[in-house]
């Protein structure tokens, strides 16, 4: 369960978030749609707690992350839009190395990191060093070692970045499998096939505001248009940003 | 805590599984130094040697005005050679090092008892001319005292006479004291040692972090940020060290090799000798590690921390060098200055001096504070969005 109450944040003279509050519910896959530059990644860090809001309130099950970052590090999943790996590590080093900072003992790093290796068919790379890994097996390191304290809330920033089709697919099915285990999934994307193929509410984020709010078929019935993509585009008032 | 012995380990292994910052860290120092000052040593020896053995050719201009004096030195094995055109010009392009001028006026002057004026030239700001010049001058001294003495005792005077003072050296330089002269290198090596060892790793785990975007990442586990980058500054710090002790072990193994004997002197380098001198730069590497890691954090990546590093380096050598070039003596104030008083103690101590031990805390305690302050400020950098996120 997150609520965020009247956001904001600002770099000089520029406004990335001017005002946004949300709900989101357990159980279910949030869509931040906005185009490129649209304040959802500035949204993300303040949820993560890497960025103090300048004003506003978010709780995060009842936690604040500008007073309980680490508490809320604890909670919280996170798949940035930074995915640096280390290359003299292999992957499963890599994963191992997040398990120790979240205080895991061995074994059991051991045993999630297999059982995620499974879910998200990394088999055939995880002892290898991911120096001159591909993007997706790069973006699926990244996932696993993000969940592998096992999260309640799930934030995911621009998480089909460069990935080819079987790659994709493959993530959709996670998150969907992580929405069927009572996780709360938030994903922030420009891909508009991604947000009518997984979620069960969109949040459309336009210059730092909310455009609109709503399950798939509310923001077709208020635009008045009958395919997702058009909904999206007269919410907006453009298609400037967005990928089809 | 447990966080910060985690990233330690990480920081360690990776880099351990890295060639090049190996071979930056751990081995170019303790193979390179021993190397260079073995080699600088018997290219100075055999240097020396050469000169004073080969044999010395002297053109002698106005040879005929003191035949006598060239015979002697004949005897003394100099190759006499023909008076040049001109002396002045042979010196200054160095044909000869040393030309000998027997002044028309010579044998008037020995005549009639007056001190007989010959002139020896040379230009010694050429410091490879310093050696003829100075056989040439012996042996005409040589000669002069032996006709003194010869004068006086003609007229029934003892020689003895005529030295009223006679200047005794008492030598108290031990042979350990002496050899300190030749290793006034090593303080500045081991200081080099001290901030190049961490130096990779400094670059790595933070400009290098962030350079390949997993500081974010980083940042959202449950780990403090000072445990973070406390456990990335021991990192560092114990690349130096380890790269300090590597050095020193080198040296040790190589000083067999070294042309003590003929330098005259012996030098102890034994386990207790590593011990203090680790004890002293020790504090070094951990001020290194603080000060490394906090600029490499200010860098947006390896490049631009790289380009500060060069200019870092020059900080260990300034004491260095001010003390090789300008040597003083030791003083109780001076142990507070971090990097100077280590570079007086290791000589110190390589002399075989006892120092006290209130000047070790001072020193080493001092330079371990400054050390800790600057590693306490660099813990707190990455809870500033503009170092984490670069310019955004």
């Amino acid at each position: 369960m997150i609520e965020v109450r009247d956001l904001r944040k600002s770099f000089g003279d520029v406004h990335a978030v001017r005002g946004i509050s949300f709900t989101i519910n357990d159980g279910e896959i949030t869509g931040l749609l906005g185009p490129n530059g649209a304040g959802k990644t500035t949204t993300l860090r303040m949820l993560y707690s890497l960025l103090p809001p300048d004003s506003g309130s978010i709780r995060i099950d009842g936690l604040d992350p500008t007073e309980d970052a680490i508490a809320i590090k604890r909670t919280l999943g996170v798949v940035p839009d930074s995915r640096g790996l280390y290359k003299r590590l292999t992957a499963r080093e890599n994963i191992a190395y997040y398990g120790e900072l979240h205080g895991l003992d061995r074994s059991e790093i051991r045993s999630r990191t297999d059982a995620l290796a499974r879910t998200l068919n990394m088999g055939d790379f995880l002892e290898r060093r991911t120096d001159g890994f591909s993007q997706g097996q790069r973006v699926k390191v990244a996932i696993a070692r993000a969940m592998i304290h096992q999260p309640q809330t799930v934030l995911l920033d621009e998480p089909s970045n460069g990935l080819d089709v079987m790659t994709t697919r493959a993530l959709r099915a996670y998150i969907r499998s992580l929405k069927a285990a009572g996780q709360s999934v938030v994903l922030s994307t420009h891909i508009m096939q991604e947000v009518a193929a997984l979620c069960d509410r969109i949040i459309i984020i336009a210059n730092g505001t909310i455009a609109a709010d709503g399950t798939p078929d509310e923001l077709l019935a208020r635009s008045g248009k009958d395919s997702v993509e058009d909904a999206f585009v007269a919410l907006i008032g453009s298609d400037e940003g967005l990928l089809a | 805590m447990n966080g910060l012995l985690t990233v330690f380990r990480k920081e360690v292994i990776e880099n351990v599984r890295d060639r090049r910052a190996l071979f930056n860290s751990l081995l170019l120092g303790p193979i390179l130094f021993p190397i260079l000052i073995i080699g600088l040593s018997y290219l100075t020896l055999s240097a020396q040697e050469e000169k004073s053995k080969e044999q010395l050719e002297l053109p002698v201009v106005g040879a005929e005005h003191g035949p006598n004096l060239v015979a002697h030195l004949r005897q003394q094995g100099v190759a006499i050679l023909p008076a040049p055109e001109d002396p002045e010009e042979t010196v200054r392009r160095q044909t000869h090092p040393v030309v000998l001028r027997i002044p028309a006026a010579y044998p008037e002057q020995w005549r009639s008892g007056e001190p007989a004026v010959i002139e020896l030239i040379a230009d010694p700001s050429r410091r490879e001319s310093n050696i003829p010049m100075m056989r040439v001058s012996r042996m005409v001294s040589a000669y002069g005292q032996q006709i003194g003495s010869g004068r006086l005792q003609l007229r029934g005077i003892a020689p003895a006479l005529a030295s009223p003072v006679l200047v005794k050296q008492v030598d108290l330089s031990t042979p350990q004291s002496r050899g300190a002269l030749a290793m006034i290198f090593l303080p500045y090596f081991l200081m080099i040692t001290a901030f190049t060892g961490g130096m990779h790793l400094a670059i790595d785990s933070t400009a290098g972090e962030k350079e390949r975007k997993s500081l974010e990442p980083l940042l959202l586990n449950p780990t403090p940020r000072w445990a973070i980058m406390t456990g990335k500054m021991l990192a560092t710090a114990a690349f130096a060290l380890a790269s300090l002790l590597l050095t020193l072990l080198s040296f040790k193994l190589a000083l067999p090799y070294m042309p003590t004997g003929a330098l005259g002197f012996e030098l102890d380098l034994g386990l207790v000798m590593i011990g203090k001198l680790l004890l002293v730069v020790g504090p070094v590497a951990i001020l290194a590690a603080a000060l490394l890691t906090l600029l490499a954090t200010f860098a947006k990546g390896f490049r631009e921390a790289q380009s500060y590093m060069g200019l870092v380096v020059f900080i260990p050598m300034l004491p260095s060098l001010i003390f090789m070039s300008n040597p003083m003596k030791p003083e109780f104030w001076m142990m507070s200055i971090p990097m100077f008083s280590q570079n007086l103690l290791i000589s110190e101590f390589l002399r075989g001096e006892s120092v006290p031990n209130q000047w070790l805390l001072v020193s080493s305690g001092g330079t371990l504070l400054l050390g800790l302050i600057m590693a306490a400020y660099a813990a707190t950098l990455f809870n500033r969005p503009r170092v984490v996120f670069g310019s955004s």
